[in-house]
């Protein structure tokens, strides 16, 4: 699938002039549509072999280092960047939270600095509390890529997210999106949030009152606490995942309360689109959020298919995030200012810069999406 | 010792409604006199023309006895909050806590409310006060048991003692770093909602009503919590309010970015409440302004947002942010320095705070229009300002304590 480069790119605006990756709130639209389109060549990379001899290796980040430091646990996120930087033909090394000084008491930053030493070409970075990436990517001189850090982000699992429902439904623009579950606690509810209302689709947020953040229709989200009203047309259903210590009393009762009311099964999948897609960015608690048959159905699930994007959206972002620092040909320089990220901002891009180059206005609809 | 004269300085005492161009005589760690007579000839004389002459500040609920911080803002008597490591649980360490800032600060210690400020068990506040202790303090966070408040505020009563309350409900507030809204939300903090403030502080007013006791809530920060006092306060409940300047002066877009210097305790607000808190100060709702001076190391702050220590270094900034209360109009330069000065020193029954002869010599000289930038590197003593590159007017310039210039510009 391949699409025609964004207005404002054709118009001459640089399609990624960030040195970091380290959320989606940072991005413009066109930003955002440019790493999804980068991301396609890889989808069908990552299938090889059609035919016998075709390797799936790419030797574009061959002789640069890249640190996956993980300082929350993770298994796919972490197998997820692992396969996407070696298939680019970079030199990965994990950093896992148990083999790591951060046990022994060595801070946040000593650690940065150290890993910074070792003059790494990429890092990716997880951890556990909000801010964290950002702080640590002030320390750095390479790329930093969020691979997730507390309830704030987690950009790759938005783009894949995105990437999955665009080559499913040929779109994002206009389309009903319902995300259920844990909002609260959820980063990837938040990177949601940011993406897929900069790209038009309508999102909704639904989840028991104690589990949905305040102000959250400041987000530009619409907000349900009945499942069946905010699953009603809904062309996408994005199901969370509900941590285990949080069932028993302390945000919902139990698992089975929270499974006869918020739980997607197929009677209230019925209320949604008939041609609805279903997603979870997993690792999926069957019969507490989901119905396994559910989950199983490939016409309708997405679940495996957005693992299979989430390589093909992080070896697009390791490959665009490296560009300059490999010198790679027809990729515009940075400019300076450009270098020194400032602090995130809070508002959807489009709304905080108005209109880029050769970007349409945005319709009334959209700006109050955005708002 | 040399008497000291300070000739042509404008003279504001608040506490006895002075306010005139004057020249003011120390002797013997006293003030000595106040008029236009010629100083003595036998006094060292300062030249005082063009600047203010206040009262020495007396900074309530701070966290640390930092001399240097403190001359360097004007201050030269701290209320001293009881969370030191030990907790100031203790007659021995109350005694030892008010004689460890002297000559160049006074301390004027709070005993803990509770044994190691757990809020479980009353600690010996009778003995404290004996050893020292101005007042007793619940500590940085409140005291979850409504029984155990409701003793404390009784059992003070014999003693007369005012208890410095943090009024935010302890179980709302666990493990939350910012107050619920937009920023909290869209950064992916932990956030309590604004009304844990005014659950705790209707709860805490209620008791003292009910106990007579005195009670003094160490920073009201929300609109609701004000409308709170303000009513108490009407009806006769012996109940006063504080605040620092973070809260009329910042709110929770300060936190954007992560700025750990902004986690703060209670956290910032949202902008209604942070105007609320100025119109709090204008109408006397809010008696005294403090620093809340807790200072960080980088080891302490320079984390992710939620794991870092809540607290802001203020001794240094305190005069010049409080002045700018004087500069929009919310208070009177005499009223402003009350706030400072007479206010805090009469809820805790302290010497100083005034001019009037025979008063301890503790006075500050400050240029009320010379403008600087606050830059935490350039501090005196640990540099964790909220308010960092914030250009402001007002410095102090001579800091006097017993007598003695203790600090000059």
């Amino acid at each position: 699938m391949t699409h025609a480069p964004h207005p404002a790119i054709a118009a001459g605006a640089h399609p990624f002039p960030h040195l970091h990756l380290l959320g989606l709130s940072a991005l413009k639209p066109w930003e955002m549509l440019f790493l999804l389109d980068e991301a396609e060549q890889w989808v069908e990379f990552n299938r090889r072999p059609k035919n016998l001899g075709e390797a799936k290796h790419d030797n574009r980040l061959a002789g640069l280092t890249q640190i996956n430091a993980f300082f929350e646990n993770s298994t796919r996120t972490l197998l997820s960047f692992e396969i996407a930087g070696k298939r680019l033909g970079a030199d990965v090394v994990n950093l896992g939270v148990s083999g790591s000084s951060v046990k022994k008491g060595e801070t946040l930053l000593d650690t940065a600095l150290t890993l910074n030493a070792m003059h790494p070409d990429l890092i990716v970075i997880r951890h556990g509390s909000s801010g964290a990436v950002q702080l640590i990517a002030e320390k750095l001189d390479c790329p930093v890529l969020n691979a997730g850090d507390g309830r704030h982000e987690h950009p790759t699992q938005a783009l894949l997210d995105a990437l999955t429902i665009r080559r499913r439904k040929g779109r994002i623009e206009g389309l009903t999106v319902a995300i259920c579950g844990d909002i609260l606690h959820s980063r990837v509810a938040r990177s949601n949030f940011q993406l897929l209302g900069s790209l038009g689709a309508k999102v909704r947020a639904v989840a028991p009152p104690t589990l949905l953040p305040t102000n959250i229709d400041a987000l530009g989200v619409d907000c349900f606490t009945n499942m069946d009203d905010g699953l009603a047309g809904a062309d996408v259903v994005m199901m969370l995942r509900l941590q285990t210590e949080r069932m028993d009393g302390a945000y919902v009762p139990s698992t089975r309360e929270y499974f006869r009311f918020y739980g997607l099964t197929e009677a209230r999948l019925r209320h949604a689109a008939p041609d609805v897609l279903v997603m979870h960015p997993g690792p999926m608690n069957r019969g507490v959020e989901i119905d396994g048959r559910i989950a199983d159905d490939i016409t309708r699930s997405a679940v495996t298919e957005q693992v299979e994007m989430g390589v093909a959206v992080r070896m697009a972002c390791l490959d665009v995030l490296t560009r300059t620092r490999r010198g790679a040909k027809d990729w515009p320089p940075l400019l300076p200012s450009r270098h020194q990220e400032g602090p995130l901002s809070l508002l959807p891009s489009r709304l905080r810069e108005g209109p880029g180059v050769g970007e349409p206005a945005p319709s009334p609809d959209a700006i109050g999406q955005a708002r | 010792m040399t008497p000291l004269a300070i000739t042509g300085a404008r003279v504001i005492d608040p506490a006895t409604g002075h306010d005139a161009v004057t020249n003011i005589l120390l002797r013997d760690r006293i003030i000595a006199g106040l008029g236009n007579h010629r100083p003595p000839a036998d006094a060292d004389i300062i030249d005082g023309r063009g600047l203010v002459l206040a009262p020495g500040l007396i900074d309530t609920g701070v966290f640390r006895a930092d001399p240097a911080a403190c001359h360097a803002g004007g201050i030269t008597r701290i209320v001293l909050m009881p969370d030191q490591r030990p907790p100031l649980d203790d007659p021995a360490l109350v005694a030892f806590a008010q004689q460890m800032g002297k000559p160049d600060v006074w301390v004027h210690p709070l005993v803990a409310a509770t044994r190691g400020l757990a809020g479980q068990e009353l600690a010996e506040i009778g003995l404290g006060q004996a050893a020292g202790a101005v007042g007793v303090a619940t500590g940085r966070s409140g005291i979850a048991s409504s029984a155990v408040m409701h003793r404390l505020l009784a059992y003070s009563r014999a003693f007369d003692m005012v208890v410095v309350a943090h009024a935010e409900d302890t179980a709302l507030t666990a493990g939350a770093v910012a107050t619920e809204g937009d920023y909290a939300t869209r950064l992916g903090l932990a956030a309590a909602p604004a009304f844990a403030e005014s659950l705790a502080v209707a709860r805490d007013i209620r008791l003292a009503e009910a106990t007579g006791a005195r009670l003094h809530l160490r920073q009201v920060t929300t609109a609701e919590a004000l409308g709170l006092v303000r009513a108490a306060q009407a009806r006769g409940v012996r109940v006063t309010a504080g605040v620092t300047p973070a809260h009329w002066l910042l709110g929770e877009t300060a936190v954007a970015g992560f700025r750990s210097f902004a986690r703060l305790s209670p956290p910032l607000r949202s902008d209604e409440d942070r105007r609320a808190v100025a119109a709090a100060i204008a109408d006397g709702t809010i008696s005294v302004i403090a620093s809340g001076h807790d200072p960080r190391t980088q080891e302490d702050k320079r984390l992710p947002f939620a794991d870092a220590l809540p607290g802001m270094a203020g001794a240094e900034t305190l005069l010049a942010l409080a002045l700018s209360l004087v500069r929009d109009g919310t208070l009177t330069l005499a009223a402003a320095l009350k706030t400072m000065t007479a206010a805090p020193a009469a809820l805790f029954g302290l010497p100083g705070g005034t001019l009037s002869l025979g008063s301890p010599a503790d006075l500050m000289l400050f240029d009320p229009v010379a403008p600087w930038r606050i830059v935490g590197d350039k501090f005196v003593g640990a540099g964790n300002t909220p308010f960092d590159g914030l250009p402001v007017q007002g410095r102090v310039v001579m800091t006097v304590k017993g007598g003695d210039v203790v600090w000059r510009a």
